[in-house]
């Protein structure tokens, strides 16, 4: 229930490859993000995988069948929009029923099946109304209503927070992970927002291109991106990259340190460097430092309370266990 | 404060109202000079009892009726035609546009002339080649042609009020209707029309407003005949004021066809107005 398979699956809109050739095994459970800048292709994929876009090439499969010619209807998974997509002129009771009312499901089990959706989503008090008068966090568990009743293999979201702001993205995104422990159904959930897959994620899928840069839990990305473009996409804020002389050093053509992993010491650092534009978050602060020889300035995690002004002249000293070295081609160097 | 313009508008609409109401108050008829004396409800009865009248009003609603239906049916499938993506597009779009820019005495003469005449219409040749007898559209089935004619020259606007009210229709709503397992039949039913309500409603209101004052047409094809089959309300007050010259039988008969549209602007304006709250 939930196995979803992806055998050498490409996309091409006219001449354009979207997504070449690809392979991705998605486990019964899991929750997997696709995640990667604008553009990347994880949209498509996931249209891919739900049927609203047929394959170029390849397999889509879904418990070890394959639904490659198969109607969305047909494989037995609920999407999730970015715009929510309700429909307009339905109270949400309708708008929950209708993938029962679709399935010829009797109304008896449709009213049961509907009144247990609201209750998981605290719908209950909102069944009559009609969407416009819903908030934007409302919407969004009508949609997700939408999508449970049916009982899906899986659920596919679609950005699904990106519409919401900041307070309410936070708290939706614990909703959805509750769910996920809930239901324990196998998700995919699509976000150009690396901090949405690292905390929601068993498994990230970071593309680029319309191609799989890397696969891995949160923390395996993390500690180990493979390449350049993983490293500073995961993790806020991003890597620092070095080029030059002290990447030679280190015998790469590239090293990247995060942010946390700098040390700010009295004396005897590895580098020296001046203070510049500092944010303060009250837990943490973050320097901008111009480094003596590098190119560019580094982001430097401190302590919250640190003591530190425009201009002053300080010490670092990278944690070396946690440098990452890359070559030229941009792979890591383990 | 009333601005002039206000006053202005007023006085153009109040002005002939007010003629009108007086003259079908009195015997004023121009092949019988006389004095113009007041009769009171007199015209209005002749004008209500002439057999013609109930014809007329029979007429009117039929043909109301019948280009309403064809209209919005035709307009929603021409509109869902329209909408798909196709070669030339836009060339076609203006073409199937085009009909509502012929005026109407143009359009009535032409498919009078050029597609209904049995010997030199299309429709004509057509029946010939298949051996069968052409259809006399005007002396047959004068009414329906009449009808056929005006729903020609109302579709365009029909499918273009339309039109535009599907492309406005959110393409994630019949995504998600299809992840639900909607057929195309029940995605039309459940998504597509709710969502041209509105339009719909908005393409009934204008067209029964203008419909309701068709004359052109039948002037130029049917002269309202045979006999009375193709009479409405406008075409019996311009044969009471104009052939015969009755100049307060045809104000009365003015008077019933504004109280007429009114009635159905009152409804109309109800529904409408109950269809943009929601």
């Amino acid at each position: 229930m939930g196995q979803i398979h992806l055998k050498n699956v490409s996309k091409d809109f006219g001449n354009v490859t979207v997504i070449p050739p690809l392979d991705l095994d998605i486990e019964n459970g899991e929750f997997v993000v696709f995640v990667g800048p604008s553009g990347c292709g994880k949209s498509t994929l996931l249209r891919l995988i739900a049927g609203l876009e047929d394959v170029s090439g390849g397999q889509v499969l879904i418990d070890s069948n394959d639904v490659t010619s198969l109607p969305p209807a047909k494989r037995r998974l609920a999407m999730v929009f970015q715009s929510y997509a309700l429909y307009p002129h339905m109270s949400v009771r309708k708008n929950i029923a209708f993938p029962l009312k679709m399935a010829k499901i009797p109304p008896d089990e449709q009213n049961q099946r509907v009144e247990d959706a609201a209750r998981i989503l605290n719908l209950t008090d909102y069944l009559e109304r009609r969407p416009g008068q819903l908030s934007g966090g409302q919407r969004q568990r009508v949609a997700i209503g939408r999508a449970i009743v049916r009982e899906p293999g899986a659920f596919l979201f679609d950005e699904p927070l990106s519409n919401l702001d900041a307070a309410l993205r936070v708290g939706m995104r614990l909703e959805i992970a509750e769910l996920h422990q809930r239901l324990n159904t196998t998700m995919i959930y699509v976000t150009h927002d690396q901090v949405e897959a690292m905390t929601m994620a068993d498994k990230i899928v970071v593309l680029q291109n319309g191609m799989i840069e890397q696969v891995g839990t949160p923390l395996e990305l993390y500690r180990t991106p493979s390449n350049r473009f993983v490293a500073g996409f995961i993790g806020s804020p991003r890597m620092n990259f070095i080029i030059g002389e002290e990447a030679t050093r280190h015998n790469a053509e590239c090293i990247g340190i995060r942010p946390e992993h700098i040390e700010v010491v009295k004396s005897d650092g590895a580098w020296q460097g001046i203070v510049g534009v500092s944010e303060h978050l009250g837990s943490d602060t973050f320097f901008q430092v111009n480094v003596l020889g590098f190119a560019d300035t580094l982001t430097v995690r401190a302590g919250g309370e640190v003591d530190l002004k425009y201009g002053d002249t300080i010490n670092l000293t990278p944690n070396l266990n946690n440098l990452h070295r890359f070559d030229r081609q941009g792979q890591r160097i383990s | 404060m009333i601005s002039p313009s206000v006053l202005l508008l007023l006085g153009w609409m109040l002005v002939p109202l007010c003629m009108t109401l007086y003259f079908s108050t009195l015997r004023y008829n121009l092949i019988v000079p006389s004095d113009n004396p007041f009769v009171g409800w007199e015209n209005y009865y002749w004008f209500v009892t002439d057999p013609s009248f109930k014809a007329a009003m029979f007429n009117t609603l039929l043909l109301v009726g019948g280009v309403l239906c064809i209209t919005v049916v035709g307009g929603i499938l021409f509109a869902l035609l329209l909408d798909q993506p196709m070669w030339g597009q836009g060339l076609i779009r203006i073409m199937v546009i085009s009909p509502f820019f012929v005026m109407p005495t143009v359009s009535g003469l032409v498919w009078k002339n050029m597609f209904m005449n049995p010997v030199n219409g299309i429709f004509g040749h057509v029946a010939q080649a298949l051996n069968l007898a052409p259809v006399e559209f005007f002396s047959q089935i004068p009414l329906l042609s009449i009808i056929l004619i005006v729903s020609w020259q109302w579709l365009p606007f029909a499918t273009l009020i339309l039109l535009t009210a599907l492309q406005s229709l959110d393409r994630d709503q019949l995504e998600a209707a299809e992840m639900d397992g909607a057929k195309s039949l029940s995605r039309f039913i459940y998504i597509m029309i709710p969502h041209l309500a509105r339009a719909i409603t908005v393409v009934i209101l204008i067209q029964t407003i203008f419909l309701l004052s068709i004359f052109a047409e039948i002037l130029v094809t049917t002269n309202g005949g045979p006999g009375v089959a193709t009479t409405n309300l406008t075409y019996l007050i311009y044969v009471s004021s104009l052939l015969q010259f009755d100049v307060g039988m045809g104000s009365a008969g003015g008077v019933i066809a504004i109280i007429l549209a009114n009635i159905v602007a009152i409804f109309l304006m109800r529904l409408i107005g109950k269809n943009l709250d929601a």
